[in-house]
């Protein structure tokens, strides 16, 4: 069998395998945000932080909670790394320098998990188990929370109660991601991933220079690095490491665990609001755009035409034996779909339109399916955008899920489109107009302005994989990405929590002949079609000037 | 038809008159006032953008700035010319009405609170605008109604085609639902004396001209929305546009040997050719047209002469749900007609219609003047007049006996006929030694079961019995053609409810008949506020029309609530729509127009945001080819040169708004029918249309403009 079948069949299998799981995790998952009495742990718990669990939050009493959560982890995430030298289990490793520290930080607590540092020559163990992989968790479960909420505001009406965000990521935390983790670190410590608290082990090479291994707590943070959508790795190379991902196997059990959830999360939507044929329309659309850019990227790197590429019959530079091309291409496309940015290989080295498709994955919003929470607020975003520009066709006030869309509607729907968009591309006009900071780039022309525009997608579509061959580690991109990150995150939060309260406040208008079906295929296809021609308008130029330009030179 | 619809726009091959345009130009160019165009935040970045190219190409003259330069102003004046075209049209209709605000008399009553009795009360003069509220005026024969009012004493024909363009006179007279009069209507025949309602300036007319000029425009909730989306797409291509600028210069910088043009240079892309990408890329076809929409609009309904108090109800109106239908007038004929003849066993068929006919000849009742009508329609029974049978005696129609009838002089003596209500021709039988059998009482029970209701036919003949011949069906008949709009409605999502006052069986059984979705019978003015009041709590927008001024609370309760212009001046206050034919079917066309004001505005987003994919593959290959000869590829247009390219997206961008004028005006072709239809179609014509059209208009224009000395 050619690894080109093998390929195929992989990615076959995994859609296979999402199909199947989709609808029960969903509806677990629904489960769990309403049920209606709290289990004696989550009690506990409550009792412990001084929580009402039976007092609902406003959409601003909700915000609130999340940024002063986010707040305060972000402050204990930059104090653990600056002070672990002075903590226990840290390997010897020294505080880190305030601008990398505050990157990290920013970067674990937005989900995005952007690291300028080395894993294994940063962070000591405590930091990564106490610190960081505490934040793949609840980062997680806040952007669960902050979708569930959304579609609270689409299923409830003439309320302005959404929810209680400490009941909700409590839940979310002990009751989905927990489990998950917990099975799925044994599956990967079976396949080979490592689980120790060991500080090194000092070895000879074959060449006889001295080396080091180093072990930790690692198969325990694979999991949550994937299941959360969260990509930091323990390891610099990230899952291209062995130690993370031993095997073609474990490679598809990870694409597995960054999938579950996001392509979850319409069914527990569907269930919400009462209707699961809208959640099967959202989920068709995700994976619509997700099989397309799979596709392209498979496609890209397997029948590459450049001169090397040609030589050995593929694109296979930056790309491990384990995997070979194209499940390292699947990986490829799946970690940028998802806002997950861990990496089997580097895109960097991807063929100019196969690391053209990675960037425009994550410029789609990270919205197919997209990170756990956040992919599904950002396509029913879209979703909203599409029914009033279309909506309008049929004659009738745009409305979704029997809810107006109107001019509050309206303008915090444009809003959050605007928001990564400018991210991006502001902070690429303005690194590039200072001529220092050209110098992070690896490459000149095409390829170097790639490296520059896929650091600053990534990091404001809160992605954080790496290109590969830019140094970000400088205090300006250590500072302007972070503020990426920063924003990136939390501007569509609060945007998608006042959107949510301003559509609980309404009445649902009952569906009839007239009102525009989201149900149909039609509108998955309108949605579709919407997305792309709103990101291409909008990245077109950027993307001609690098992978477009790289491509066709 | 009214004198409002005369004015209707002009086309021709499916575009606007050129006159049209020369005549708007003047009005095109103030609109260039920035203090003004602000408010239109696309076309004020072109007007902006216009500017700025002036600018450039006074210090640096090219041929190529200059094209731009003046399409970049053409753009600006289009969009304004299409919203002056659309105000035109308004214009002209305020003409018309103003014609009929002449300057009045008023003859105030100086005795204030007297009643009067005779038109020679006395009277002072002052003029129409110092009336105020609650002055009560006297109105004789060929007098002009000097403001809004009731009539409080008197009855007068009244001439109302200065307003609604109907020439029939109508009658106002006090007390009832037929009181409210108008200013600048003329009184033709007796007198009246007017209690004036209106506050001075705030005349029905002044209302009225104010609206059709657009004096008051302002943004509907869906406007505002859809202006906001235009802003946020704006700022996108804003912001693509200026970032690309660091970019360009870093490229340009890589590939040095490239040379400098028109378009790139060491500078990066030059100023001209960023301007000419942003005006390409925001959305210019909507945001020119958007507000001549909005004014067309409303310019429909003013045409089938309704007015709508303001955009809001307009657009409220394609959103309605529910319509609130009364039976009267709307679902059926106003009153009950023949539709069958039953005779009892042992009568002809032919007897029981000819006595029917008879008996009926001297009911001037419309029930009665239906049952002649049936006979000869459907009996063939030539209709006879009443002095024909000189032998005839006519016994004409009264509330107290309720029969007609008439009494023949034959040889056999007197042979009596009659006609009328169950009961009334029992009794007359029973006291002619006659009975009504059982039969009878069957026949009464089956017509009365099936909601209709049933006449007795009875005759006595001399030296016989009386006895009943059989019993004429009375019954609502749907208007034609009703069902099919029901249908249609149901079709687009819309339920109907009829209102009546008749009994639940009656009314079940005419709803089934007409079709309608639901029924409110027996219903009293309360129970219809509550039905609306039921219907808005599930969230569903209600539609009614009404005239009397216990209709009012429920017309103010709906979201669009019509009222007669025959109404009362309460009804006429609390509503959000008049229609000066009072035709409360009209209420189904007002959907149709709300609803197409919002698929114009749908689509031509829709088709504004499609063309930007031909616009990029016309101007990015034509910026950047020069440094990445590769780029060339996206030229798939092969247009003759990066200058004639985007001067080509340039006039594209300026024409197509001047060819969608006449659809923005005339609306998008609307068939009633389910949304997913709709969209279907409107998908197909304005988004694919809308990404296939640029790719060949553009392609056209830059196979004439290079031929250009210098652009190719």
């Amino acid at each position: 069998m050619s690894s080109t079948t093998a390929g195929i069949i992989f990615i076959v299998a995994m859609i296979a395998a999402i199909v199947a799981v989709h609808k029960p995790l969903g509806d677990y998952m629904h489960r769990v945000v309403t049920r209606e009495k709290d289990r004696a742990v989550e009690r506990w718990i409550y009792k412990l932080v001084g929580v009402k669990s039976d007092v609902e939050q406003t959409w601003g009493g909700y915000a609130r909670s999340v940024l002063a959560f986010s707040a305060i982890s972000i402050f204990f995430l930059y104090g653990f790394q600056r002070l672990q030298e002075h903590l226990p289990l840290s390997n010897d490793m020294v505080g880190v320098p305030a601008a990398l520290a505050w990157n990290t930080s920013v970067s674990f607590t937005t989900n995005t998990n952007w690291q300028a540092y080395s894993g294994e020559a940063a962070m000591g163990h405590l930091v990564q188990m106490a610190g960081l992989a505490v934040q793949n968790f609840v980062s997680a479960a806040v952007g669960i929370a902050v979708a569930v909420v959304l579609v609270r505001g689409f299923a409830r009406k003439l309320t302005d109660k959404l929810g209680n965000f400490w009941v909700d990521i409590v839940r979310i935390s002990i009751w989905v991601l927990l489990p998950i983790s917990i099975i799925a670190a044994a599956v990967l410590i079976i396949g080979g991933a490592v689980q120790n608290l060991d500080a090194g082990t000092a070895s000879d090479t074959l060449n006889g220079a001295g080396q080091t291994i180093t072990g930790g707590p690692v198969a325990s943070q694979e999991v949550i690095k994937e299941l959360g959508t969260n990509g930091g790795g323990f390891y610099n190379v990230n899952s291209a490491h062995p130690f993370e991902n031993p095997t073609s196997w474990t490679n598809f059990i990870e694409i597995f665990l960054i999938l579950c959830i996001p392509f979850s999360m319409p069914r527990l939507f569907g269930r919400l609001v009462g209707d699961k044929r809208q959640g099967l329309a959202i989920a068709a659309v995700m994976a619509v755009m997700a099989i397309i850019s799979v596709g392209l990227i498979f496609g890209f790197e397997n029948w590459a035409d450049g001169t090397v590429p040609s030589a050995v019959s593929a694109a296979m530079e930056g790309k491990d034996v384990r995997f070979g091309i194209p499940n390292s291409a699947t990986f490829g496309a799946i970690t940028t779909l998802t806002s997950t940015g861990a990496v089997n290989s580097f895109h960097d080295s991807y063929t100019a339109m196969g690391g053209g498709m990675t960037m425009i994955n994550m410029m789609l919003g990270e919205v197919a399916p997209g990170g756990v929470g956040a992919g599904l607020y950002g396509m029913l975003i879209l979703a909203v955008m599409t029914v009033f520009i279309a909506g309008l066709m049929v004659g009738r006030t745009p409305e979704y899920l029997g809810k107006k869309i109107g001019a509050r509607e309206m303008k915090l729907a444009s809003l959050y489109f605007l928001t990564t968009p400018f991210l991006v591309l502001v902070g690429t006009a303005t690194s590039m107009s200072f001529t220092e900071n050209r110098e992070s780039m690896q490459e000149a022309g095409p390829h170097g302005l790639s490296e520059m525009l896929y650091a600053f997608t990534s990091a404001s579509n809160n992605n954080g994989s790496a290109f590969g061959g830019f140094n970000a580690n400088t205090d300006w991109y250590n500072t302007a990405l972070g503020l990426c990150m920063l924003f990136g995150r939390f501007l569509p939060i609060i945007l998608v929590l006042a959107l949510a309260g301003s559509l609980a406040k309404q009445r649902r208008i009952p569906a009839s002949a007239g009102t525009l079906p989201t149900h149909k295929p039609l509108f998955v296809g309108m949605v579709v079609f919407t997305t792309l021609i709103l990101v291409a308008l909008t990245f077109l130029p950027v993307l001609a000037l690098g992978p477009i330009a790289e491509a066709l030179f | 038809m009214s004198n409002l619809a005369t004015v209707a726009p002009k086309t021709r091959n499916g575009l606007l008159d050129p006159k049209q345009w020369l005549k708007s130009t003047p009005d095109a160019l103030r609109k260039l006032n920035p203090k003004t165009l602000w408010r239109n935040p696309v076309m004020f970045i072109v007007e902006i953008g216009a500017l700025f190219t002036t600018v450039l190409a006074i210090v640096e003259p090219s041929t190529f700035a200059w094209i731009i330069t003046v399409w970049l102003w053409l753009t600006v004046l289009f969009a304004n010319a299409a919203e002056a075209i659309a105000e035109g049209r308004g214009k002209a209709q305020a003409d018309s009405l103003r014609k009929a605000k002449t300057d009045t008399v008023a003859y105030r009553l100086t005795a204030q609170k007297e009643e009067v009795t005779s038109p020679g009360a006395a009277v002072t003069e002052v003029a129409a605008p110092q009336l105020k509220r609650g002055d009560r005026v006297l109105v004789k024969a060929g007098q002009v109604i000097p403001g809004d009012g009731d009539v409080v004493t008197g009855i007068a024909s009244v001439d109302e085609s200065a307003i609604t363009g109907e020439s029939a006179p109508v009658i106002r007279e006090s007390g009832g639902d037929r009181s409210a009069v108008m200013g600048g209507t003329k009184v033709l025949s007796d007198w009246v004396v007017v209690e004036i309602t209106q506050k001075p300036g705030e005349s029905f007319l002044d209302r009225m001209i104010a609206l059709v000029e657009g004096a008051n425009r302002r943004k509907t909730p869906n406007e505002i929305a859809l202006n906001i989306l235009l802003a946020a797409l704006t700022i996108i291509f804003l912001m693509a546009v200026v970032t690309m600028q660091p970019l360009a210069i870093f490229s340009k910088e890589y590939m040095a040997a490239a040379r400098d043009s028109a378009v790139i240079d060491g500078d990066g892309v030059t100023g001209i050719v960023l301007i000419s990408l942003l005006v390409c890329l925001i959305p210019t076809t909507i945001g020119a047209l958007l507000s001549a929409i909005g004014i067309a609009g409303m310019d429909r309904l003013v045409q089938r002469n309704v007015l709508a108090m303001s955009g809001r109800a307009v657009e409220a109106a394609g959103d309605v749900n529910t319509l609130l239908l009364d039976k009267t007038g709307t679902v059926t004929y106003g009153n009950r007609r023949a539709s069958e003849f039953l005779s009892v066993p042992g009568v002809a068929a032919g007897h029981l219609a000819d006595a029917a006919q008879l008996s009926s000849l001297a009911d001037e009742t419309p029930e009665g003047r239906s049952i002649v009508v049936f006979a000869k329609d459907t009996y063939g029974l030539r209709e006879r007049s009443a002095g024909e049978l000189s032998h005839a005696t006519w016994i004409e129609f009264t509330a107290q006996t309720r029969m007609s009838g008439v009494d023949l002089a034959e040889e056999q003596g007197l042979h009596r006929i009659r006609k009328g209500a169950a009961g009334s021709v029992v009794d007359w039988v029973t006291e002619n030694g006659g009975a009504s059998g059982d039969r009878v009482q069957e026949l009464v029970d089956r017509i009365s079961n099936a909601g209709g209701t049933p006449l007795l036919v009875a005759e006595h003949k001399a030296g016989h019995a009386a006895e009943v011949l059989g019993v004429i069906h009375l019954k609502d008949i749907v208007k034609e053609g009703m069902t099919e709009r029901f249908a249609k409605l149901r079709e687009m999502g819309i339920r109907t409810v009829m209102i009546t006052g008749d009994n639940p069986l009656t009314a079940a059984a005419i709803a089934k008949e007409a079709g309608v979705d639901d029924f409110l019978a027996e219903a009293k003015p309360e129970d219809k506020l509550d039905l609306i009041k039921s219907e808005q709590e599930g969230g569903r927008l209600v539609a009614m029309t009404g005239d009397g001024t216990n209709d009012a609370p429920a017309l103010a309760q709906a979201d669009v609530g019509v009222a007669m212009n025959s109404g009362t001046s309460a009804a006429k206050e609390a509503g959000n729509m008049v229609d000066l034919d009072s035709d409360p079917t009209k209420l189904i066309e007002i959907v149709a127009i709300g609803k197409q004001l919002l698929m114009t505005r749908g689509a031509l987003t829709t088709f504004s945001i499609a063309n930007d994919i031909a616009k990029y593959f016309a101007i990015i290959p034509a910026i950047f080819a020069a440094l990445y000869p590769g780029l060339d590829a996206l030229n798939i247009m092969r247009l003759a040169s990066p200058e004639s390219a985007i001067i080509s997206a340039v006039i594209f961008n300026a024409i197509i708004i001047v060819l969608l004028v006449p659809l923005a005006l005339k609306g998008v072709a609307y068939k009633p029918g389910g949304a997913s239809s709709l969209l279907r179609r409107n998908l197909l014509i304005y988004g694919v249309g809308g990404i296939i059209a640029p790719f060949i208009g553009i392609k056209l224009i830059d196979l004439l403009v290079s031929l250009i000395p210098g652009i190719s």
